[in-house]
């Protein structure tokens, strides 16, 4: 019926231009005192061929900020552009976006060739067409002898790939995945991270990928889109999002963070000097896109960006060494700091062990320049 | 496959089990007799050599079936009944297939509860009821309006009694079916009839099957509604029996009954069958 698929208006791209523009999306279910607000005034823009991240915890409205680009919800607020065309009315069925479902959804009264090649086949390609995609997507996903079986008669991991090659079999322009790897068992879920990785090197498609795991979200990132209660709250390269968390949840919700309440003295171009409750001052980086003041500032060091020391007098902060937990390749050390706030230190263990710091110690703290940043919040 | 479920326990703990409690068998065993073995009777004396339905004599023998088949208002009866039946399974199911996808699917509507029940009330209404109510209901309809629509009568009443029976299963299926096939489905490009023909129906053979053989075995042998309805001419099985037992009673009505009986069994086989082979591809 479609016989070509559902394209949009064919345009030049410019490097960088997005595939997917969300402009100021919001998403409510329900109303009056029961509103839920899934999807809270986002804006987003994914580049072209990118591996974007949507990261979060459980209901913050991951899967359904998915479902709008899909289309099976439709926004209260906002639009959606995809290749700067608006979808936000187009059903799922005239949108050139696949989706990975979270359980897959295959189907399960056809063999595995069938579900591959009936994105292919409902937009009317030839036979011969449908077969030859069919059997490059078993290529590329590895399951070229499992063609003709049924989908119940598969493994979860088999089923993982199944439901990847139906998706990209119609070449979409944007793959949605839904937590896919959520599923899987620790060791099978590390080769598909390779795996997703490779096949979006290897097909160039757009991914827009959920996951509420922060280290998946880490590894397998271009961007990543930090988000709570249905509002994005960072967006940016998996370093940035890391080294330089722009608020207390994404600190919190990425790695293992301190917290420390300080004092913003003077800031100029992206950089200011705080005081810290030692009374030390050190160099901080301030947050992007937002505006800060002198006065009382949270700010967080990542417990690897700081290191013990014996030489108290060149510390930045000091302390009492409450416990320390050996994990082979490094040591957490645990402290209480001066101010009584606890304070975690991260160290790679090395052969000669003479570094070694013993609870009960009085440590002190030193911190690299780059090691301390600035909250919005 | 064979998981822990299956495994037959070899010794029987002390612990209490619902399912071994005294006198459990006994029960059981009562159950079954009481409600096959006057069937299995009906079944042995309709191949009876003699002309009694209680007293067994001379070789067994096709004799009563023979009698029956010959017999003109039998046959009549048994035309009706086919033609009444096969018409109401098949609408019935129709529009109960259509409720119940309008009750699962699609947008949540002020008053679906609602239909839900409406849907399902003739089920708890005594059957006795809804028969008068709908003699009434034909009676006005000729007097004022000089509609009858002879047999048709019969093939609408049975249509519309038969449609809860038909949408319970149905609306199970559908119930238990996961939407986000058909939300795949939409997403690889499927307009929604083609979803609808290509993931949902199949998936909902079992349900349909089901629901058919349960609007066929209503409609088969009703016989209240059938009765207060039935115009002349437009007797049934059930009601050609009924009328037997008024005469003398011979083996021929046993062999009616086991011919009623049959007819019934192998529907239902065949609908089990096909539900099943399906399921077993898609689970
Ligand atoms: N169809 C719906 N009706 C009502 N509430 C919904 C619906 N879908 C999602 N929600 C609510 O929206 C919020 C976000 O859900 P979701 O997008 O599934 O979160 P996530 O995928 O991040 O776990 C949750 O509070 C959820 O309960
Ligand atoms: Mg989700």
């Amino acid at each position: 019926m479609h016989g070509q698929a559902p394209s949009i208006a064919p345009r030049v791209a410019a490097a960088g231009e997005a595939a997917i523009s969300i402009e100021r999306v919001s998403k409510s279910f329900g109303g009056g005192e029961d509103i839920v607000r899934a999807v809270d005034d986002v804006s987003l823009a994914i580049r072209k061929n990118e591996f974007f991240t949507l990261l979060g915890p459980s209901g913050c409205g991951k899967t359904t900020l998915l479902r709008l680009i899909a289309g099976f919800e439709h926004p209260t607020r906002g639009r959606l552009l995809l290749d700067g065309q608006d979808i936000s009315a187009l059903p799922p069925f005239k949108r050139p976006v696949n989706t990975v479902f979270q359980n897959y959804a295959l189907f399960p009264h056809m063999t595995v060739a069938q579900n591959i090649g009936f994105g292919l086949e409902m937009l009317g390609k030839p036979r011969a067409e449908i077969s030859a995609t069919v059997d490059r997507m078993l290529k590329l996903v590895r399951m070229e002898e499992l063609k003709n079986r049924r989908t119940s008669q598969i493994s979860g991991g088999q089923q993982q790939r199944v439901a990847l090659a139906r998706a990209l079999a119609p070449q979409p322009k944007v793959l949605l995945l839904d937590e896919p790897l959520s599923a899987l068992d620790f060791k099978l879920r590390k080769d598909m991270q390779i795996e997703l990785k490779r096949l979006q090197h290897e097909t160039g498609i757009t991914f827009v990928f959920v996951t509420h795991d922060q280290e998946e979200a880490l590894t397998m990132s271009d961007r990543i889109a930090v988000m709570n209660k249905g509002k994005v709250l960072q967006i940016g390269s998996p370093r940035d999002i890391y080294d330089r968390p722009a608020e207390r949840f994404v600190a919190n919700f990425i790695g293992d963070t301190n917290f420390l309440d300080a004092e913003l003295e003077s800031f100029a171009s992206g950089i200011g000097t705080v005081r810290l409750p030692s009374g030390a001052r050190m160099n901080a980086s301030l947050p992007v896109d937002a505006a800060v003041s002198n006065g009382k500032v949270s700010v967080v060091v990542r417990p690897e960006h700081a290191r013990l020391t014996r030489d108290l007098a060149s510390a930045a902060l000091k302390g009492k060494l409450d416990t320390v937990v050996y994990f082979g390749t490094d040591t957490h050390y645990h402290l209480k700091l001066a101010s009584g706030e606890p304070f975690m230190v991260r160290q790679q263990n090395t052969r000669d062990g003479a570094a070694a710091f013993a609870a009960g110690e009085d440590v002190g703290i030193t911190l690299s320049d780059n090691a301390v940043q600035v909250l919005r919040d | 496959m064979a998981d822990a479920t299956t495994e037959v326990p070899l010794v029987r703990t002390g612990a209490f089990d619902l399912k071994w409690q005294p006198g459990f068998g006994v029960a059981t065993m009562v159950c079954l007799v009481l409600l096959y073995a006057p069937m299995i009777v009906l079944f042995v004396f309709s191949f009876n050599g003699s002309d009694s339905i209680t007293r067994w004599g001379g070789l067994p023998n096709w004799h009563w079936y023979t009698e029956a088949f010959a017999d003109q208002e039998f046959r009549s009866a048994a035309m009706n009944t086919i033609k009444i039946t096969v018409v109401a399974t098949i609408i019935s199911t129709l529009v109960a297939t259509a409720a119940a996808i309008g009750t699962t699917r699609g947008r949540r509507f002020a008053g679906q509860g609602a239909i839900y029940t409406v849907v399902n009330l003739p089920l708890m209404v005594p059957e006795i009821i809804t028969a008068i109510a709908t003699l009434s209901f034909f009676s006005l309809l000729a007097q004022y309006a000089g509609i009858n629509f002879g047999i048709g009568n019969l093939m609408l009443a049975h249509t519309v009694f038969c449609i809860p029976f038909a949408y319970m299963p149905i609306r199970a299926r559908l119930e238990g079916m996961d939407e986000r096939l058909e939300q795949a489905a939409a997403d690889l490009y499927a307009t929604p009839w083609q979803a609808f023909k290509r993931v949902t129906l199949p998936l909902l053979v079992p349900g349909i099957s089901a629901g058919t053989a349960l609007a066929f075995i209503v409609s088969f042998d009703d016989f209240t509604i059938t009765q207060l309805v039935a115009g002349p001419g437009q007797t049934t099985l059930p009601l050609y029996i009924w009328a037997k037992t008024r005469r003398p009673l011979t083996p021929e009505l046993n062999a009616m009954c086991t011919i009623l009986l049959a007819i019934s069994i192998l529907f239902v086989v065949g609908s089990f069958l096909i539900a099943n082979r399906r399921r077993s591809k898609t689970e």
